[in-house]
């Protein structure tokens, strides 16, 4: 080895070491803690074992012939081909192999498919790039978005513990009650993804898919959206928490009442200070993503809104831009998304922000009367 | 009379044209494979140049190098490019060059058409990365192009990448009928089916699965076209469409599609592992067989692409059995390769070490999809890095590893000259350890729960990264030395004789290295 060789190994070594340290070497699926995750786990252990004895078979053969029958052996040819039964044999041994893989595998496939009689019916709706969880019993719903600041993102600050698996509101479901989603998407398929539970289901728009879930483990599960949905496909984490059910009854009561508030805010008087300070918070969980934080846009998919025609002056033809959306566009309709209040603070924003100035607001009122009129 | 007769057929045994036109005009099927394989090499040093970007961007948390837009950019082209510019263009330009000279004839079936079907491949390649300098950049939904990711919410290039699609869907149905047309009608007296060379048989087999499976894509692209452009809703959930509908037409082309990418290469290792082991091939019939009902199994597995969608029991069963019987014909693939080996003559040069790690690594990506036809363990490993793994398994060492071999294999006949051994044997090693550290440890990222796709990731993914991106650097570079050993190859080095490899069979053998411009026009006697 040369001087050089060593040089760059010592180099290599020193670069790559600090982040070997702190090192996590996961390199199998996790078991869960769940009766279908802990099912997948055990499928996935017997199928690897299996590969792995036909690999041992297979490539010791293999080796071994590489090693003993070579030329520079001194090792002759032998001339055989061609045998009916060898080839009869070796077809029949797989395929009871893959017969006995099939039982277990079809009667987990039975269970993971079994969503009736559940205690719980959850909706999970998939938006770009958030999740909205509606408890269809119970009449509140809410969206979940990636609360990781576009610092850490991008370098300027310290990543933390849950770079990128971090959300305002995670999914809060009862421990030990069978969960039933019902899955759909309002703009492109995504697909909901909890490696603990073992659930994983495609949101489509135009359908509801059915999956369930059962957990009796109290705490915190991270998974993400696994299906390429756009800009942000990375950055839509799903974050679910168990509670015990005492607790999950007191957090019910808790966001039953805050729907009720929030629907008492239209009602309001708001200065424009107040809805600059709600409409940055709004604009920045429901707008940064494609609009920039700074409202200069990724044109042409995605405008600017710092100085366009429509944000500092038409403002009807804003108003109709957020609610309704713009049909064909990324540009989704806001309307049924967030409260009057939101609406008409996120335009007072937009309006307002980085130096448009127009000094004109919209109230939660105004919002609501222009979608009754519609 | 007879002295007319002459005359014309001394026009015939005229050389190459000279110039540009040698290659603008030529229905030549040595020319016209040459092109193939250069722009087919092209290709992959352009969607592997993409693929570096990817590993670039990915070697450490945080957004570095690029915005997601245009890294959802580089996955798509990359994907498109290695499918439909690198790999499949790859495989006709073998085809092209082997094909008459394994069974006996003169030149392609259909020369003038072989000459158009080349040709309209740099003209789809050209509209396809043009996209790129278009407003709102390349088509960016994935490889698979999902709707309505790649139609309500595509961006406006994605018309031309529609287009770009049907060019080369015309190409490779003109260039599937003219394998067909060739094999079926231009055999030398004597030769039956049964004593046709493998890698005639595997091509015949992928030219029908082309025909059958081309228009389908043109079908589904052409769907696309008119919801995005004519206010139809095939696939537009707001107009009474069915997004599901989409995956189930690209799929049942998409399955037959990977097996297109990979009968060939199984054809071309059959004929190396017996060169190299001097020793027949175990079982000739059993390949036959057993391409035959991989061929006909690829077309009723497609919905083992989505398991995750909602797919009744029923039909989730019935995709998961027929996935897991692909295993028993690509099992007996497997086993005669081995049992080929075994006790045999064995040497190692270049074409054998890269058809023994084909079949080494083939086999491990096999093991993976036989893993993910499980289909409650599919839910776990769907849309993964255990999933990229998997095919990147299946198709760098399955298909490019054939390729090569295949290339070190001929390229005497093709060249007149010897490759350089040591050079190659580097190129091999240095493949082969770049391509296991590139992609084996995404098997543990996809396990461990990193979706695909995503250009930043979680912390706990930094490590197997980073030594995954330092295996591809490693493994792109390499391919510049292929580059020069070709080029080396072809302008000089020992003289090669008509039969470099002491063990091959063939007629291709019999022919002087390197291959007169024309061969064959007097059939061989096939005993």
């Amino acid at each position: 080895m040369g001087v050089h060789t060593m040089r760059a190994g010592v180099l290599t070594g020193g670069l790559l070491l600090p982040a070997w340290s702190m090192a996590d070497w996961a390199v199998n699926m996790p078991p869960g803690v769940t009766g279908t995750s802990q099912d997948i786990f055990s499928l996935h252990m017997t199928i690897l074992w299996i590969c792995v004895a036909i690999g041992i078979v297979v490539f010791g053969v293999m080796f071994w012939s590489i090693l003993a029958h070579r030329k520079s052996e001194g090792h002759e040819p032998a001339h055989f081909h061609e045998n009916t039964t060898v080839e009869i044999l070796w077809t029949i041994v797989p395929f009871v192999i893959l017969v006995a893989m099939a039982i277990p595998a079809t009667a987990t496939l039975i269970d993971m498919y079994d969503t009736e009689e559940s205690d719980l019916d959850i909706r999970v709706t998939g938006y770009q790039w958030k999740w909205r969880y509606d408890y269809i019993n119970d009449d509140f719903g809410y969206f979940s978005n990636l609360t990781t600041p576009l610092d850490q993102i991008y370098n300027r600050a310290d990543k933390g513990e849950h770079y990128l698996l971090e959300v305002d509101n995670p999914l809060v479901i009862p421990a030990g009650k069978k969960v039933r989603l019902l899955l759909t998407a309002n703009d492109v398929i995504h697909s909901w993804w909890v490696p603990e539970f073992g659930v994983k289901k495609d949101a489509i728009p135009g359908f509801i898919n059915e999956t369930w879930t059962r957990v009796d483990e109290p705490g915190i599960y991270r998974g993400q959206c696994t299906e390429l949905c756009g800009r942000n496909h990375g950055f839509m984490p799903v974050v679910v928490k168990v509670v015990p059910q005492e607790e999950y009854d007191a957090w019910v009561v808790e966001q039953v009442a805050a729907a009720e508030a929030e629907r008492q805010l239209t009602q309001k008087d708001w200065t424009l200070d107040e809805l600059m300070v709600r409409g940055e918070q709004v604009y920045n969980t429901a707008c940064a993503a494609c609009h920039q934080p700074d409202g200069t846009g990724v044109p042409p998919a995605f405008p600017a809104l710092k100085g366009s025609a429509i944000v500092t002056e038409d403002m009807p033809a804003h108003l109709d831009r957020v609610i309704n959306g713009v049909a064909g566009t990324a540009m989704q309709a806001f309307g049924p998304q967030l409260s009057e209040v939101d609406l008409a603070a996120v335009i007072t924003y937009e309006r307002n922000a980085w130096g448009n100035n127009t000094g004109e607001m919209v109230t939660p009122m105004q919002v609501f009367e222009f979608k009754s009129q519609q | 009379m007879s002295a007319v007769i002459d005359t014309h057929a001394q026009d015939h045994h005229h050389g190459p044209a000279k110039g540009i036109t040698r290659w603008l005009y030529t229905t030549n099927h040595k020319d016209i494979g040459t092109m193939y394989l250069v722009f087919s090499f092209a290709m992959f040093l352009l969607g592997g140049t993409m693929a570096m970007v990817i590993r670039a961007e990915l070697f450490q948390p945080g957004l570095q190098i690029v915005e997601p837009e245009f890294f959802n950019q580089m996955t798509t082209m990359h994907g498109l490019i290695m499918v439909f510019g690198a790999v499949m263009p790859a495989f006709v330009g073998l085809a092209n060059w082997m094909l008459p000279m394994m069974i006996g004839a003169p030149d392609m079936a259909l020369p003038r058409m072989n000459n158009w079907s080349f040709w309209l491949l740099p003209c789809a390649f050209l509209i396809l990365v043009s996209t790129l300098f278009m407003a709102g950049g390349a088509p960016n939904f994935g490889w698979t192009f999902y709707a309505p990711l790649s139609t309500t919410y595509g961006p406006p290039s994605t018309t031309f990448f529609i287009f770009a699609v049907h060019i080369m869907g015309i190409s490779s149905i003109m260039g599937a009928i003219n394998v067909i047309a060739t094999i079926l009608n231009l055999r030398a007296p004597g030769m039956t089916m049964m004593k046709m060379p493998l890698f005639v048989w595997t091509w015949l087999i992928t030219a029908f699965l082309l025909i059958a499976v081309m228009p389908v894509l043109a079908g589904v692209v052409t769907m696309m076209l008119m919801d995005i452009n004519f206010g139809t809703s095939f696939f537009n959930a707001a107009g009474g469409g069915d997004p599901v509908l989409f995956q189930h037409v690209f799929w049942f082309f998409g399955h037959p599609e990977v097996y297109i990418m990979i009968l060939p290469a199984f054809g071309a290792v059959s004929h190396i592992i017996p060169a190299f082991a001097r020793k027949p091939l175990f079982g000739y019939a059993s390949m036959v067989y057993a391409v035959g009902a991989i061929a006909l199994l690829s077309f009723v597995v497609w919905a083992h692409h989505m398991f995750t969608v909602g797919v009744p029991l029923a039909g989730e069963l019935f995709f998961m059995y027929a996935t897991m019987l692909i295993a028993v014909p690509t099992g007996v693939k497997v086993f005669n390769w081995v049992a080929t080996m075994f006790r045999g003559s064995m040497t190692f040069e270049a074409p054998m070490l890269f058809a023994v790690a084909f079949v080494i690594l083939f086999t491990i990506g096999g093991f993976s999809g036989l893993m993910l036809a499980i289909a409650p363990a599919d839910f776990q490993y769907h849309d993964t890095y255990f999933v990229v793994a998997h095919f990147h398994y299946v198709l760098v060492p399955g298909a490019i590893f054939g390729i090569f071999a295949s290339a070190y294999f001929w390229l005497p006949k093709w060249t007149g000259h010897m490759y350089d051994e040591s050079l190659a044997k580097t190129h091999f090693w240095l493949s082969f350890v770049g391509m296991n550290l590139a992609f084996f440890p995404m098997h543990f990222l996809g396990l461990a729960g990193m979706p695909r796709r995503i250009p930043d990731y979680a912390l706990q993914f930094a490590d197997f990264n980073m030594v995954s991106s330092i295996g591809a650097f490693m493994f792109g570079a390499t391919q510049l030395l292929f580059l020069f050993i070709v080029i080396k190859c072809v302008r000089g080095g020992e003289k090669a004789p008509a039969k470099p490899w002491e063990g091959a069979e063939g007629l291709e053998w019999t022919l002087p290295s390197p291959a007169p411009y024309h061969t064959f026009s007097t059939p061989p006697e096939v005993k």
